[in-house]
């Protein structure tokens, strides 16, 4: 069959993906996530709800935790995006995967790549939240699994091994 | 939930986007922080046939702070905002109002200028603007102009903003010495939206009301001025209670409420008393402070 | 019945290994595998909840932009057949045939109306508003309350009534308990309808192989097997040639373990066109077609003797069930364990229940965790706190006074419930310490005593959980009760093993692992456990009923003692010792001298290499399976209390729950760590129904809640922290001991919270007796709005 892709606008992209340059050309209306997942294999980025709510595409474009639904893959010219699998790659989120690991602090694992980098924004903003600033923070991310108490857990725990970290 | 198809346009300049936006204004949305607007084109309850992306227009994301006040460029991000007026006394309502605008991830993204051009009756940026006594300045093709925030704000998502132009900065004046402020809201949830809101500016001299701006939110067709119970506390002491009380009284029974939503007009009406008297017992409190 | 072998890893608290993926980015949702060439569907939905569909125009959509096809009702039925459901356990049952897309007329808004598939999802939304469908709207059912009234607009004008079933229950005198009662409480109390909203929507990607009439349906579901079943019935296969794999799955509690119009619908598709194709529901349309549950208003009354012991109840229970009674299971299930679980905490003597089960043109309703017991828990507490607070008792002395206790069971309770192995006493003693009770009555009376609007809310409970093979069974419903576990030795030394429960979260795959590698005596490390594909799993239940440890542990547990007999039988061929002076510890052949004798990893080598080696006559069976069916009990009872601490701002009503405790018995606990992540967030659930959740429509059926910025779920900043502590009365009908801990948190966390709420507002003389309790709500009942009162 033929497929008739005339009326889409494309619109070409230079864009640093978990630190290489992709060269892309997309289709104007594409969010950003489902370009990550669906033409990058990049499917630790979930959706949940598209309409920015969930907080389970949360992708970290240059620096900041961002909703990858609320932001199109064409907006993504000249920028730096890492994703769940770059963060882990790096190493930066070690503390907390081992954290959450330990705590429990996920179940059916759907929202968790999107709470790791909003925690690990969190920590790299403050040296010590406490647990009501932690649920402050993590309020825009959605858990049906956990009840979030775990989650809370977790991210106070790595905290306290990211201040034993820097002061030693 | 995809958006219908658009056209979609990048401009690098502010000319070549107010070009743009002049060759389409009535078939074309600005894109900028796109928090409100790309959940609208998700759910095609927006479907326009032009999106004008003017994330890449640069210096619109300039904040400039001078004696006279505090410049933001349109494309300013709302934590890029909180995070220069974090610790400045002069800002403090902008300072306490930006960490109850969503959640991080939507401020790292969505922008003061669209906040304000979209005109939502219930986010804080345009209530921030009036109680400030902010200035919004457009562009457009035609040249620039500046409105007044009192005035640039007309009804339900309705601004003065003609659809050629575009909101290229907001200029928040430098409060003169006794201006106090103070933000609250009531939502169900963090991050909600509100059920009602208030920011609140009063200059205080010697404990006494020389000047306020009452600013209601979440609970008309826009933010408004309460101005009755303004007046009744300009020339009274801030520590006067029946003044207090006869200005809460006066903002529950004039402001407006717009019917609608998951909650009743009288809880609204009662929200906005609750939220003034508390606000009016800390003024108290800060004006106390400060002739000490 | 053997015992089990004391301590190892049955009881230890281990996170679970498969998180490790989802930590790393890793995990495997079926929406991240696509075949090239996968098509994608989206369905044209009914805008109305009631109308004819007079005429459908889909020619523009079929020749729009990379359509493959448009399907409608009459298309789809070349490929599936139509589907009703009927029950024995519900007798009289009248639910309409439904289709993969709505027929002749729609009954809800949402309910699939045209399949578009295209090359994206994108453009079969571009297609699918090319679609012209010309309705003929008619009243809509959307006021169950009205539902059996005289005029009451019909959801199904083909039927002569909105009645989808009743029910009624009477044990005992009643008439007379009441008669002689010396105390009678009463009250009526609103559920909201709400839903599940697992994280990750509802997805299949169904791919049709014509040469071979295979049909292969990955898909985010609760139970594989069931799906695998129903699918060869209705694209009429044999279920050789069915294969139904879950992978990841993010998130049930229920929503996923129905038969969905959309899923057929789907599998249809794809055997018309030879394509795989993907549909993923978007949040609007799963807020929209996922099922709902609990709309319910209960009049109840109990009724107390003089000595302050309960004697009686009589409920009057009516429940909306929305356009169709849920295939294959039926949404009656619900207003059954509700009427059943009434008052399940407490002796008493007689009983009567009428419910009336009504159809509306909303969303269908379906089994939502802790099916009904929610409902039963909020009356039977609500009465309970009532009862205590007119005979001027402590509300935990009355309910002591009243428990179910040791030497009561075994008992049928009048209500038709079996319990046993229940221990209310010791979760109460448990309870008070861990919340010191009598000085947290005296911090909350001094809060009182400076203006602050402070309550202690309190609600014990029975969950009936693990359903055993005769509720669905008699019901002559195809829903497997039965599981298996297959193991086997792998030449390496370490456990190959395929369970018939399924993963959706919960950590059932780690339980499982813990139970072998205790049943077998090797590292958990060593033990491998595939789940949820019907290609390589035994036949089974899946994940419903908290059934995971009490039903597939004992299957798992019977494997691995298969296995480590069998074990032992080649290694006592090989060391020349009798078998039962061997035993298996930490995955090595030991004497009775507890001397290593050979590691499994060279016992495995010799029997799959050197077979040779081996004695004459010895046939090692080194892979076994085991087959679990409870021969008692049709479900295990579980119990526990939950306490609620909240605060209310009497100027604004907005509630914060400020602290919520649990004590829970659910047998043996396999894995305390895991076991207690299902109480948490079973009962944020509950605390969710109680505060925030709400499936809201307008008088016309038009669904008002469809975004997450209207349908407000609890998030991290409301939630409270959530102290939990266990008293362990072991199953006496199984070898292990578990019962199902799945669903307990969410069973009686509203019912606590709004006795809290309760116990808040009693002092200035109000109640609630709705939820959500929203700070409208709050500050009608306590009287400061209706245009009165300053604030």
């Amino acid at each position: 069959m033929t497929v008739d892709f005339a009326q889409e606008a494309r619109v070409r992209i230079e864009t640093r993906v978990n630190g290489r340059t992709i060269r892309a050309e997309v289709p104007a209306r594409l969010s950003l996530v489902e370009w990550l997942r669906d033409e990058l294999g990049l499917t630790g980025s979930h959706v949940g709800c598209e309409h920015g709510v969930c907080g389970a595409c949360t992708i970290v474009v240059d620096g900041s935790c961002l909703r990858g639904c609320l932001m199109f893959a064409a907006q993504a010219d000249g920028c730096d995006v890492e994703t769940i699998e770059g963060a882990v790659a790096s190493g930066r989120l070690a503390a907390l995967q081992e954290a959450f690991y330990r705590h429990a602090a996920l179940q059916c694992g759907f929202c968790t790549s999107g709470m790791l980098l909003t925690a690990a924004e969190l920590l790299a903003r403050e040296r010590n939240p406490g647990r009501q600033r932690i649920r402050e923070e993590l309020s825009g991310n959605y858990c049906r699994c956990t009840g979030y108490q775990s989650i809370v857990d977790a991210v106070e725990v790595a905290a306290r091994a990211q201040q034993e970290e820097n002061g030693s | 939930m995809k958006p219908a198809l658009f056209s979609y346009a990048a401009p690098r300049s502010l000319d070549e986007a107010l070009v743009l936006l002049a060759e389409h204004a009535d078939d074309a949305q600005i894109l900028a922080g796109g928090q409100s607007l790309a959940p609208m084109l998700n759910l095609r309850l927006a479907a326009p046939d032009w999106l004008i992306d003017v994330n890449r227009v640069p210096g619109l994301d300039v904040i400039e702070e001078t004696a006279e006040g505090l410049r933001v460029g349109a494309m300013t991000r709302q934590n890029a905002l909180l995070d220069h007026v974090a610790d400045a006394p002069d800002w403090s309502l902008l300072a306490q109002a930006i960490p109850h605008v969503a959640h991080r991830g939507i401020r790292n993204r969505g922008t003061i200028g669209g906040s304000v051009a979209l005109a939502d009756p219930a986010a804080e940026a345009p209530a921030c603007a009036i109680a400030l006594d902010a200035v919004i300045r457009l562009a457009s093709v035609r040249g620039e102009r500046e409105v007044p925030a009192s005035d640039f704000f007309l009804g339900l998502y309705e601004t003065a903003r003609e659809p050629d132009e575009m909101i290229v900065a907001v200029f928040y004046p430098r409060p003169a010495p006794g201006w106090l402020f103070g933000f609250d809201e009531v939502a169900r949830r963090r991050g909600d939206y509100a059920l009602a809101g208030l920011c609140a500016g009063m200059r205080v001299e010697e404990a006494f009301v020389r000047d306020a701006r009452l600013v209601f939110f979440a609970v008309g067709d826009r933010p408004t001025r309460a101005r009755v119970a303004e007046d009744a506390l300009i020339g009274r002491n801030v520590a006067d209670i029946a003044a207090r009380a006869a200005a809460c009284a006066a903002a529950r029974a004039g402001i407006e409420v717009m019917p609608g939503g998951d909650c009743g007009v009288e809880y609204k009406r009662r929200l906005v008393g609750v939220l003034l008297e508390r606000q009016l017992a800390r003024f108290e409190a800060m004006g106390g402070d400060r002739d000490g | 019945m053997e015992a089990r072998a004391p301590s190892g890893e049955i009881g230890r608290a281990r996170p679970d290994a498969r998180t490790r993926r989802f930590l790393a980015g890793c995990g495997r949702f079926t929406g991240d595998t696509r075949p090239v060439g996968a098509l994608h569907a989206c369905f044209l939905r009914s805008p109305h909840a009631n109308a004819r569909i007079l005429k459908i125009d889909a020619q523009a959509a079929r020749r729009a932009p990379g359509v493959e096809a448009v399907f409608l009702s009459d298309d789809l039925a070349r490929a599936c057949k139509s589907w009703r459901t009927v029950s024995t356990a519900f007798p009289g049952l009248v639910s309409p045939t439904q289709r993969p897309l709505a027929q002749d007329r729609v009954a809800f808004q949402g309910e699939p109306v045209a399949l578009v598939v295209a090359e994206s999802r994108a453009l079969a939304e571009d297609a699918a508003e090319l679609i012209e469908v010309e309705y003929e709207p008619l009243p809509a059912m959307a006021d169950y309350r009205r539902g059996l009234e005289e005029d009451a607009p019909l959801a199904h004008p083909e039927t002569g009534s909105n009645r989808a079933w009743s029910l009624d229950v009477a044990t005992g005198d009643v008439e007379a308990a009441f008669a002689q009662a010396a105390c009678v409480v009463e009250d009526e109390i609103v559920f909201s309808r709400h839903t599940g909203v697992p994280l990750e929507p509802r997805t299949i990607l169904a791919s049709f192989d014509p040469s071979a009439q295979r049909l292969e349906a990955r898909i985010s579901h609760q139970m594989p097997h069931q799906m695998q079943a129903h699918l060869a019935d209705l694209l009429d296969l044999p279920m050789s040639r069915v294969r139904v794999v879950a992978a990841d799955v993010g998130g049930g509690f229920g929503v996923k373990m129905h038969v969905y119009p959309e899923e057929i619908a789907v599998c249809a598709a794809t055997r018309l066109l030879g394509r795989s194709v993907l549909f993923v529901a978007d949040r609007v349309e799963s807020m929209l077609s996922d099922v709902h549950a609990r709309e319910h208003v209960v009049r109840a009354r109990m009724a107390v003797s003089d000595e302050g012991r309960i004697t009686a109840f009589d409920i009057d229970d009516l429940h909306g069930i929305g356009a169709y009674s849920v295939y294959p299971r039926s949404s009656t299930m619900e207003t059954v364990m509700a009427i059943r679980a009434m008052g399940a905490p407490y002796r008493f003597e007689a009983y009567r229940a009428r419910a009336n089960v009504v159809f509306q043109n909303k969303a269908m309703t379906g089994q939502y965790r802790s099916v009904g017991h929610p409902i039963a828990a909020t009356v039977t507490e609500r009465l309970v706190d009532r009862a205590a607070r007119a005979l001027g008792v402590d509300p935990l002395a009355f309910r002591r006074a009243n428990y179910v206790r040791p030497q009561d069971m075994p008992l049928v309770n009048p209500a038709g419930l079996r319990l046993l192995d229940l221990s209310h006493e010791a979760c109460l003693d448990r309870m008070m310490a861990l919340l010191d009770y009598e000085a947290l009555r005296g911090e909350i009376e001094e809060g009182r005593a400076s203006g602050r609007i402070i309550g202690l809310g309190f609600a014990a409970f029975v969950e009936m959980t693990a359903s055993g093979t005769e509720v669905y069974g008699q019901a002559g419903v195809p829903v497997a009760a039965v599981d298996t576990v297959t193991l086997a030795l792998e030449p390496d030394g370490s456990l190959k093993a395929a369970a018939s429960v399924a993963e959706i979260g919960q950590g059932i795959g780690q339980g499982i692992a813990q139970i072998l590698a205790e049943g077998v005596g090797v590292p958990v490390e060593s033990v491998e456990v595939a789940l949820g594909d019907t290609a390589s799993a035994p036949h089974g239940g899946g994940a419903w009923s908290s059934r995971g440890a009490a039903i597939g542990g004992e299957a798992a547990w019977g494997a691995a003692r298969k296995l480590r007999g069998a074990i032992l039988e080649v290694a006592a061929a090989l060391t020349q010792e009798a078998a039962d002076a061997l035993d298996i510890v930490a995955g090595g052949v030991v004497d009775a001298s507890g001397r290593e004798r050979m590691t499994l990893r060279a016992l495995a080598e010799t029997v799959h290499f050197r077979g040779h080696e081996l004695p004459e006559g010895v046939q090692a069976q080194l892979a076994v399976a085991h087959s679990y069916r409870r021969e008692r009990d049709a479900a295990i009872p579980t119990n526990g209390i939950q306490a609620s601490l909240v605060e209310i701002d009497g100027d604004t009503g907005i509630i914060r729950c400020r602290k919520h405790w649990v004590v829970e018995d659910c047998g043996r606990v396999v894995n305390p760590l895991l076991v207690d992540g299902q109480i948490r967030g079973g009962v944020v659930q509950g605390l969710g129904a109680a505060l925030f959740e709400e499936c809201r429509y307008d008088g016309a059926g038009e669904f008002l809640s469809a975004s997450l910025a209207d349908y407000l779920l609890p998030m991290a900043f409301e939630t409270p922290d959530i102290e939990i502590a266990h008293v362990e009365t072991p199953y006496s009908g199984s070898v292990i001991g578990a019962k199902g801990a799945g669903e307990c948190g969410t069973c009686a966390a509203a019912a606590a919270f709004l006795n809290a709420v309760n116990d808040a507002i009693a002092p200035q003389g109000a109640s609630i007796s709705a939820t959500p309790v929203t700070p409208e709500r709050v500050l009608r009942a306590l009287g400061r709005i209706n245009g009165e009162g300053a604030p």
